[in-house]
């Protein structure tokens, strides 16, 4: 059904003027429809932003936990690790029947997806933390929950935001396939003229620049939450 | 520190009294571990003083001072702090009261010098101003500018401005008790030098009470008012004052552990004033020459040190001055080397070997002849007892 449709709109646009016909790379005709990449582009920030931001609250969770517990690091790792090698075809299928078609299906497999980088960065990022402050932090009298929030993560921050990096980044790729199950996004732009050249490149190009603005975003948070890094000479 | 610094209203001196800790049997002992780590430990460190655990690694030494903040919790016996045990109490209420130094420094990396020593009196609910008035006087207190420094991160520091930085932290609420592992470790022979006399300078001032770990017999010696040896399995070998223990090691153990070098050590430990000094006959210009020869009879030396209308040395007279009716100016050898009583022993000693004369003549503060220091008085010295080093520390015997 929906493969007809795509068809359909294929050929209508083919018939368009030389350069279409001959699927070039099309100024024109993309200046003539960049508004259909409009909707598309801002559903592909959400397809993005919602699984991070939903996945780093659950593994920065997680993370905390294990801190405490380190037994728990391995199974976490072993769970989300599995999570992390399910085809994202095969993930939106099994999600099918819980979820139906649409962008629920499609935030709940992307959200898994990052679990494993984020959990394993923080995890890395807290371990990271030179022994002789906890020591000297303990000895000056901080709790538990002031040495976490006071100096391990803190200290953390920048293993956790390369985690991040890496999640979103791949996360906007992988939101490309949102649209097989049910979702909006640039991918299913893409999946409407696959064979067109020119809204290949736009449609790709536009998830290309959307991974390089969020990814710059965040080295510019991180370059203003840890100016001691900066500092050391 | 300057002018302003001390005429502010608290100058690191404080109002908090130094605290006496007791160790009563103290003991921890890991499961698994045939050996206890300290083994029933028992010593008392009146306020104000520093007492310095030293031995070889695994003597349980780190272990003990951890167990006086709780880092480390006692399997048996009791510390107590100011008479209260620490047991009683919260450990990370406890630990804000003791300042904390360590090798490492531990300095946190993310937060500005000024941050990091703001830590505890923070977590104690300190305002801003106080904080602020505080961390610049704790900075002028350990030599360093707080204007250059409070905003630096501890990644722009060097090694031995970190330990400043580190000591200072460990001052920031004026803890009645400090405890310092191996502080000055971790730093370059001259700077551990500089950094050891300014922190006895310091001291001087702060009059805290300090618990301070080392595995250098010499700094022990430095730095302690006393010293615990302990040996493997965290046994007390010998507590006492640092004179005490380099003449009366009171085993074998401790003998060879402050060296064979024991006697020289002891010399550093003591001013020439501290010791019995020859008599010498001193005379002027224009006495009579009689006189000068009864005083060289009376005094250590078979000849007289010419001295000025003030009393002080010009040279020692030669024979021929004594030939006429009075004493003549007629110099033999210069008065040197020149020894004062505030001198430490063993550099008046390297002086008087690199001198011709093997002995000099000693002056007060004032530049008058006091004495006459030779090598034979120093070696004397050396074989008596300290009376006042055995009467005034109890001797902890081995059992």
């Amino acid at each position: 059904m929906t493969f007809d449709l795509i068809a359909q709109v294929e050929l209508r646009d083919r018939s368009g003027a030389g350069c279409v016909a001959e699927n070039g790379f099309c100024p024109d005709w993309i200046a003539d429809n960049y508004e259909r990449y409009i909707d598309p582009f801002f559903e592909h920030v959400l397809l993005t932003v919602v699984p991070v931001g939903i996945g780093f609250a659950i593994a920065f969770t997680l993370a905390l936990m294990a801190h405490r517990r380190q037994w728990l690091v391995g199974p976490i790792t072993g769970v989300t690790g599995a999570l992390y090698t399910i085809p994202s075809v095969a993930f939106f299928f099994l999600l099918q029947p819980l979820t139906g078609l649409g962008n629920t299906t499609a935030i709940v497999a992307l959200t898994c997806y990052t679990l494993l980088i984020i959990f394993r960065n923080v995890i890395t990022g807290l371990r990271s933390v030179p022994a002789d402050a906890k020591d000297a932090a303990r000895g000056m009298g901080l709790t538990d929950n002031q040495m976490l929030w006071r100096v391990e993560l803190p200290l953390a921050v920048p293993e956790l935001l390369a985690g991040l990096r890496i999640a979103t980044t791949t996360t906007v790729g992988l939101a490309a396939l949102a649209f097989l199950a049910g979702a909006g996004g640039l991918g299913a732009e893409l999946d409407r003229l696959p064979s067109f050249k020119s809204n290949v490149v736009v449609a790709g190009g536009l998830s290309v620049l959307l991974a390089a603005i969020l990814d710059l975003m965040i080295l510019t948070v991180q370059r203003l939450v840890t100016p001691w890094q900066r500092a050391s000479a | 520190m300057t002018e302003n610094s001390s005429a502010a209203p608290t100058d690191g001196k404080g109002d908090r009294q130094a605290a006496t800790l007791e160790f009563r049997e103290a003991t921890k002992r890991y499961d698994g571990q045939s050996e206890p780590a300290v083994d029933e430990l028992s010593l008392e460190v009146p306020a104000g003083e520093i007492c310095v655990l030293v031995g070889p690694s695994g003597c349980g030494k780190t272990t003990a001072m951890r167990l006086v903040n709780r880092m480390i919790d006692l399997t048996s016996g009791d510390i107590l702090l100011d008479g209260r045990s620490v047991t009683e109490r919260k450990p990370a209420e406890l630990r804000r009261e003791i300042g904390y130094a360590i090798q490492q420094i531990g300095l946190f990396p993310h937060l500005t010098i000024a941050d990091n020593i703001a830590t505890v009196p923070r977590l104690l609910g300190w305002d801003k101003q106080r904080i602020s008035v505080r961390i610049d006087e704790l900075l002028e207190l350990v030599s360093l500018e707080p204007s250059e420094t409070r905003d630096r991160y501890p990644g722009q520091l060097s090694g031995g401005q970190r330990q400043r930085v580190g000591v200072a932290r460990a001052l920031a609420v004026d803890p009645p008790l400090m405890l310092m592992d191996e502080p000055f470790g971790a730093i370059d022979p001259i700077n551990r030098e500089r950094l050891q006399n300014e922190f006895l300078r310091l001291q001087h001032d702060i009059r805290k009470t300090i618990v301070f770990v080392t595995h250098d017999i010499d700094e022990a010696i430095k730095m302690g008012d006393r010293i615990a040896i302990l040996q493997k399995g965290g046994k007390l070998a010998q507590f006492a004052t640092p004179a005490e223990l380099l003449m009366y090691p009171n085993s074998k153990f401790v003998e060879d552990f402050v060296g064979a070098d024991r006697a020289l050590k002891r010399l550093a430990l003591q001013r020439v004033r501290d010791i019995d000094l020859w008599k010498a006959a001193t005379v002027r210009v224009g006495e009579p020459a009689a006189e000068a020869r009864a005083k060289i009879a009376d005094s250590d030396l078979p000849m007289a040190l010419l001295v000025d209308d003030g009393g002080r040395p010009l040279g020692w007279l030669s024979d021929r001055a004594l030939g006429g009716e009075r004493v003549e100016r007629q110099i033999r050898s210069p008065a040197e080397p020149a020894v004062e009583l505030d001198d430490i022993l063993r550099d008046a000693l390297a002086d008087l070997l690199t001198s011709e004369t093997r002995y000099g003549p000693v002056v007060d503060g004032r530049g008058r002849v006091a004495g006459v220091l030779s090598l034979e008085v120093i070696g004397g010295f050396l074989h008596e007892a300290p009376v006042e080093a055995r009467s005034g520390v109890e001797l902890v015997e081995e059992s």
